[in-house]
């Protein structure tokens, strides 16, 4: 059974008095604990995809099911409450809170689903160590390198330990050396939480991590890529 | 990292912008108190002025406060020692009492014959005790000593005028007044010389009355009786006092109440036409004032008697309260705005250049409800930060002034006293300005606090 089921999703956006197709029908499954990139040229749709998978855009037609939960039919607040609790996001730009540190960025979302103080502390400390960190608790996000930043990103996509992380071309504003070191982190946050991960990227390298590839282009799906079980298991 | 704590470090992002906004409501909560504090200061300094001289509440003929200054005989109050004993010794009243007194006004002509100078004039007698005991009341805590009446341990005929009157009765050289001009000298008048018996008379009218005038601070006092008939008061000026207000001053003799009973009322029963009450604290007024009704409605009903309080005998008073608070309220209105309009442009700028951080807190799981409180309490913040900083140093600047020395002369008054700003222990004003510009800075975060709310998670993600 996919996590993730995208049927006949559409959407448009008005730039002044212009209409531009973002996406047209595109329909889509994401099984679970899959790493799935979606792939294509700037303007392909790749974001806009994210974003309506995320909940944090409506699609104009068409539907979106993660988790047997429709997100076009929730509310502002229970997407809101949707996205806390089964979705984490990782930015290209890491956007962390710039006036919390380390520890309390990866807190924040732990703290707005009222985890208790104890679980709390367990799963930051858990995630610091996952991800390198534990020696930068405490360090602001202009402290960090943006290697670092993006890893403090990852915790907290995962902090409330959702069954999907998303991510926008979340190596684009690294360097290449960086990159690989976070696609690899990814990979094996993805095998150790037990979780799915959907990301938009046009690096080669990326691609060839992907159990999922999809192609996008002009707003439609030109090409799916499934790799084997056996692939999958090496 | 609860909401608070997430706004102060917000606030303390960008410190010169948040210092500024601070200080902008600093600066206002500073005028508003001080201003509020000297206004307050004026009033219960007026009301002061009032109850020492007029006490709390005062019993009158219940027609004489309308007509009664035309005819005060008409309007007095008959065995008023009884209604003063009943008075004190009201189980109800008597704890609320200080000084119960009686007074007698009316109006008379003053006259020095010596210089063929005469004027209307408004002549008030009083017991002399019961006013030095009354001018003891300082239920606000002014430094200035109590003062003590001119009359005290005079004898009966001595009388305190006005310097006004001491002016125009040309008393000014004899009483020592200072600054006080003397007349043009008048040209004699043109006509035709009198007849020479005339002008014997005259003269000899003249010379009598210049050798009966022994001491040059006498004057004459011309009132009419119960009766209507004119009766005549030689009385002993022992002193020239400034009144303040001009009117007052060019009218005013204070004297004994025997001596002006005697004038008005000769062997006759002597009556008052006011019996004043003094309280020990303003605030019993309307209890004392419903008891004073009560006893007028029982042991005292065959009285026509009505009890007024001293805002209603002095009008201008409640107009003095009106006119600061109408400007207070302006004052206030206008900072109000300015702190307003700059937590305003705060929260606005701040909202500009965070989109794309309300929008990460929106993707995240925070809600529309979450981004709302969280500019709120950036306000707030803001509001309580400037309120309470606002409230410190008006308190320092007030004991600053307090403590300064300068002086001013309040309207009415013609001794400068201290310029004092009742800023301390004036929780009131306190209280009400730090809630006031919380809450104006709280109002002015919610705005921009909603405009942050309705952002499209996607659209402030994309800002740059």
């Amino acid at each position: 059974m996919p996590l993730l089921t995208v049927t006949n999703v559409s959407k448009t956006y008005h730039l002044d008095r212009v209409e531009v197709s973002a996406l047209s029908e595109v329909s889509l499954e994401v099984r679970p604990l899959c790493f799935t990139v979606l792939s294509g040229a700037s303007g392909s749709g790749k974001t806009t995809l994210l974003n309506l998978i995320g909940g944090l855009d409506r699609p104009d037609q068409g539907e979106i099911v993660l988790n047997g939960s429709a997100l076009g039919k929730l509310s502002d607040d229970a997407r809101s409450d949707f996205r806390l609790r089964h979705i984490g996001f990782i930015f290209q730009n890491f956007n962390l809170l710039p006036v919390l540190n380390a520890y309390e960025n990866i807190e924040y979302p732990l703290r707005l689903t009222r985890t208790r103080p104890s679980v709390r502390t367990k799963r930051v400390r858990d995630l610091l160590e996952a991800v390198g960190l534990t020696g930068h608790a405490r360090h602001l996000p202009g402290q960090l390198s943006g290697g670092q930043r993006q890893r403090v990103a990852i915790a907290r996509a995962l902090a409330t330990s959702p069954q999907l992380v998303l991510a926008d071309e979340p190596t684009a504003n690294l360097d290449s050396h960086t990159g690989d070191a976070i696609i690899g982190l990814m990979r094996a946050m993805q095998r150790d939480f037990q979780t799915s991960f959907v990301f938009s990227s046009h690096d080669p390298k990326v691609l060839a991590e992907a159990d999922d590839a999809v192609l996008l282009r002009d707003g439609r799906i030109v090409s799916f890529t499934r790799k084997s079980e056996a692939e999958q298991a090496r | 990292m609860n909401t608070l704590s997430l706004a102060f470090r917000n606030l303390l992002r960008n410190r010169r912008r948040s210092f500024a906004t601070v200080l902008a409501m600093v600066i206002g909560g500073v005028c508003i108190l001080l201003f509020g504090g000297y206004v307050q200061n004026i009033i219960f300094g007026m009301q002061t002025g009032y109850v020492q001289g007029g006490g709390h509440l005062q019993l009158q003929h219940r027609d004489y406060f309308l007509f009664g200054s035309g005819d005060p005989t008409a309007y007095g109050i008959a065995d008023y020692q009884q209604v003063i004993d009943v008075v004190r010794h009201d189980p109800v009243l008597a704890p609320m009492l200080t000084v119960v007194t009686p007074t007698l006004q009316f109006g008379g002509i003053g006259g020095n014959f010596a210089a063929g100078a005469s004027l209307t004039v408004m002549a008030i007698g009083e017991v002399t005790e019961d006013q030095n005991a009354m001018h003891t009341w300082n239920d606000y805590h002014f430094p200035d000593p109590p003062e003590t009446m001119a009359l005290t341990g005079t004898s009966v005929d001595s009388v305190v005028i006005g310097a006004g009157v001491a002016r125009l009765l040309q008393l000014c050289t004899p009483l020592k007044v200072a600054g006080c001009p003397t007349p043009p000298a008048r040209a004699p008048a043109d006509g035709p010389p009198l007849p020479r018996d005339v002008g014997l008379l005259v003269a000899g009218d003249a010379a009598q009355d210049a050798a009966a005038v022994q001491d040059p601070t006498e004057l004459e006092l011309l009132a009419a009786t119960t009766s209507g008939a004119p009766n005549v008061a030689r009385l002993k000026v022992i002193k020239a006092e400034a009144q303040g207000v001009k009117a007052f001053d060019d009218a005013y003799i204070g004297m004994h109440l025997p001596e002006a009973q005697r004038l008005l009322y000769g062997s006759g029963a002597p009556e008052v036409t006011a019996i004043v009450l003094q309280l020990h604290h303003t605030s019993q007024i309307p209890a004392a004032a419903a008891r004073m009704r009560e006893l007028l409605a029982t042991s005292l009903r065959d009285r026509p008697l009505a009890v007024y309080d001293f805002g209603t005998l002095n009008p201008y008073y409640g107009q003095t309260i009106a006119l600061f608070n109408a400007i207070f309220g302006f004052i206030a209105i206008l900072i109000g705005a300015i702190v307003l309009f700059t937590v305003s442009n705060t929260m606005n700028a701040a909202v500009v250049e965070r989109t794309v951080e309300i929008g990460t807190l929106r993707a995240i799981g925070l809600r529309r409800g979450g981004i709302r409180a969280l500019f709120v309490s950036e306000g707030l913040l803001l509001g309580t930060l400037g309120a309470v900083a606002g409230v410190a140093v008006a308190l320092g600047l007030a004991a600053l002034i307090n403590h300064s020395g300068l002086t001013w002369t309040p309207p009415g008054r013609v001794n400068p006293i201290g310029l004092h700003v009742r800023v301390w222990g004036e929780a009131r004003l306190l209280l009400g300005t730090a809630i006031t510009l919380t809450l104006v800075a709280v109002v002015s975060a919610w705005w921009p606090a909603r405009r942050a709310a309705r952002l499209e998670v996607v659209e402030a993600l994309r800002h740059v």
